[in-house]
């Protein structure tokens, strides 16, 4: 899985604390790495589940129809569980994966107990004896792939002990990869000193994460990378990209249309495992927005269109911007329709 | 016999078509070496399977040889101590090196497909998918067209077998490289499949769209090139081909 990240990494950091946390109470192994933070304190600042029922009806109540369930995320074990609440006007009794998180608090520390977790803070971390240094590669992404490799084979994550009775899944977060805390230059210039560092990293760990019964999640201040070949690269050799694009501090935070909003969700990429299709869903227009305690991710509505004084441009920004979605698409959710035939 | 076929995807997922050749392939009785860098081997099977062929049992019978490139890399990145005693140096080896030469690749290719027995299946393939990810690793597009090169010699003239290889290409692309490789490839190849998004749009329907390319002027009859196009949807099993406009949901 890949997110770009957006301008200021708010919302970045919140699917990412999402995805940790969802680990936590499914009672998955973490690893956690960053650059810039500290594991411990990232740990410490993941949402609290929502375990009661009582809460689930009411956001049940709430809902507007919107449609969730855009996360994919499928390693060697292709499973899709969506971490996000999901707001629809049936109760979620239906196939339901995953937990609702309470932005507002931070989860308990005994939930922690059950399961192992294991950091690799960047500064923190020995540089690579000599000898090791092997294929080019930027020292703080072989150091990063030596211990996930380490820790893969240690615990057993890679089947390769066949004594161990009871197959758990390791969810691996690796924090803002690209930017210039981890010694790559990719953000700072045009043509970088070693284009290659990240991309063969990915490479490599895509082997990795093949291998073994795990998944990952990678944010990546996108906006950062000067060499957009180097982005397309990347996407090409990941599985799920999505990128978040906040609205804080562009126009579109004033724009009408946007006023519900936090920022746009765009799905480039969901993933092909083990068949010839995914599932497409049916609009890609997708929106996210913060409330005090929820962080969610719902289609796009455009809000009634009251007044005469909408003005043309805005449409027609929106539907610009829309085109810029994978394959692109026209088809605004209330069937707004700015394509001409 | 002899052709070589370029798979190109612009902004969308053309690995349906690696899926139908090996398939295809596989099930003329053709020896097909495929060189799989993004994919493990059980999507590859999996898919197979649906298609009714099954990726096991070829490699087993020796009319299939597979190259994992996710795996073989982990063996060469991981399993250092080994890689000296075994000798024999593995297919990625150009990601060790500085010099970034895919010789080690094209000798893989060559004992797979020259191997003792392989004359008796009804011709040569190799199958790539993708082409794009050597240059993520380091290759440079000269090295790539080298090997591509090498390797039409081998199997389209020595061995009177197909190529069939997938790149990833757009029009906005900024990857100069990687433009620079498909549009050399483009100019070499027999048969384009070109796939991508329509141009309207994403649609529930229609996955798709498909241009075929066939370079008739290449033989030097004088006619120009024919161009078909055709829009697809994409099922579990099956890939409907339709024209332009007709697609079921329409009629």
């Amino acid at each position: 899985v890949f997110t770009e990240e957006d301008k200021y990494g708010l919302y970045s950091n919140l699917l990412f604390k999402y995805f940790l946390a969802e680990g936590v109470v499914c009672g998955h192994d973490l690893f956690v790495a960053s650059a810039k933070e500290h594991p411990d304190n990232i740990l410490k600042e993941l949402p609290a589940p929502l375990l009661d029922d009582a809460h689930r009806s009411e956001l049940g109540e709430e809902a507007t129809a919107a449609k969730s369930e855009d996360f994919q995320d499928a390693m060697k074990i292709a499973w899709r569980y969506q971490n996000l609440p999901k707001m629809g006007a049936n109760p979620p009794t239906s196939t339901k994966f995953g937990h609702y998180y309470d932005v507002s608090k931070t989860m308990s520390p005994d939930l922690f107990k059950s399961i192992k977790w294991h950091g690799f803070y960047l500064p923190e971390e020995l540089p690579l004896q000599p000898k090791k240094k092997v294929c080019n590669m930027n020292n703080a992404y072989a150091r990063l792939l030596q211990s996930i490799q380490r820790i893969i084979y240690q615990e057993g994550f890679d089947g390769c002990d066949p004594q161990k009775k009871q197959k758990n899944i390791l969810r691996i977060g690796l924090q803002s990869l690209g930017s210039m805390l981890w010694g790559d230059d990719i953000c700072s210039s045009e043509t970088p000193e070693d284009s290659h560092s990240f991309t063969k990293f990915l490479y490599v760990l895509r082997g990795l994460l093949r291998k073994s019964l795990s998944a990952c999640i990678i944010t990546v201040p996108a906006h950062l990378i000067q060499n957009k070949a180097i982005m397309e690269r990347v996407t090409n050799l990941s599985d799920v990209v999505v990128g978040l694009e906040s609205f804080i501090g562009s126009e579109k935070e004033t724009n009408p249309l946007y006023k519900d909003y936090h920022g746009l969700v765009h799905v480039h990429q969901i993933p092909r495992l083990n068949s010839l299709i995914c599932d497409v869903s049916d609009t890609k227009d997708l929106a996210f927005r913060l409330k005090r305690k929820l962080f969610t991710i719902e289609r796009l509505h455009l809000p009634p269109d009251l007044s005469d004084t909408v003005s043309r441009t805005s449409k027609q920004d929106l539907a610009d911007s829309a085109k810029l979605l994978s394959s692109g698409c026209g088809a605004m959710a209330m069937g707004k329709n700015h394509l001409d035939f | 016999q002899g052709k070589f076929t370029l798979l190109a995807d612009s902004r969308t997922d053309g690995s349906f078509l690696v899926h139908h050749f090996l398939s295809f392939y596989l099930r003329a009785g053709c020896k097909v070496c495929f060189v799989a860098l993004l994919q493990s081997f059980s999507h590859y099977n999996s898919v197979a399977q649906k298609l009714g062929v099954s990726l096991t049992a070829a490699k087993e019978r020796g009319q299939l040889v597979f190259l994992e490139g996710l795996k073989s890399c982990l063996d060469l990145w991981f399993g250092e101590e080994e890689e000296e005693q075994s000798g024999q140096p593995s297919p990625l080896q150009f990601l060790r090196e500085s010099a970034s030469s895919l010789k080690a690749l094209f000798d893989f290719v060559q004992t797979s497909l020259t191997a003792p027995g392989s004359g008796s299946w009804k011709g040569s393939v190799l199958l790539v998918d993708d082409l794009s990810v050597l240059l993520s690793l380091g290759a440079t597009p000269v090295a790539v067209l080298d090997f591509i090169h090498y390797c039409r010699v081998l199997v389209c003239s020595q061995l009177k077998g197909n190529i069939v290889v997938l790149v990833h290409s757009h029009e906005d692309s900024e990857d100069e490289e990687n433009e620079l490789l498909v549009n050399s490839l483009c100019h070499h190849s027999d048969l384009i499949l070109w796939v991508e998004g329509l141009a309207t749009g994403f649609c529930k329907d229609v996955h798709g769209q498909i241009k075929i390319i066939r370079r008739v002027s290449l033989e030097l009859t004088g006619k120009q090139d024919e161009l078909q196009i055709y829009q697809y949807k994409i099922q579990d099993k099956n890939v409907t081909f339709f024209a332009r406009g007709l697609s079921a949901a329409v009629l």
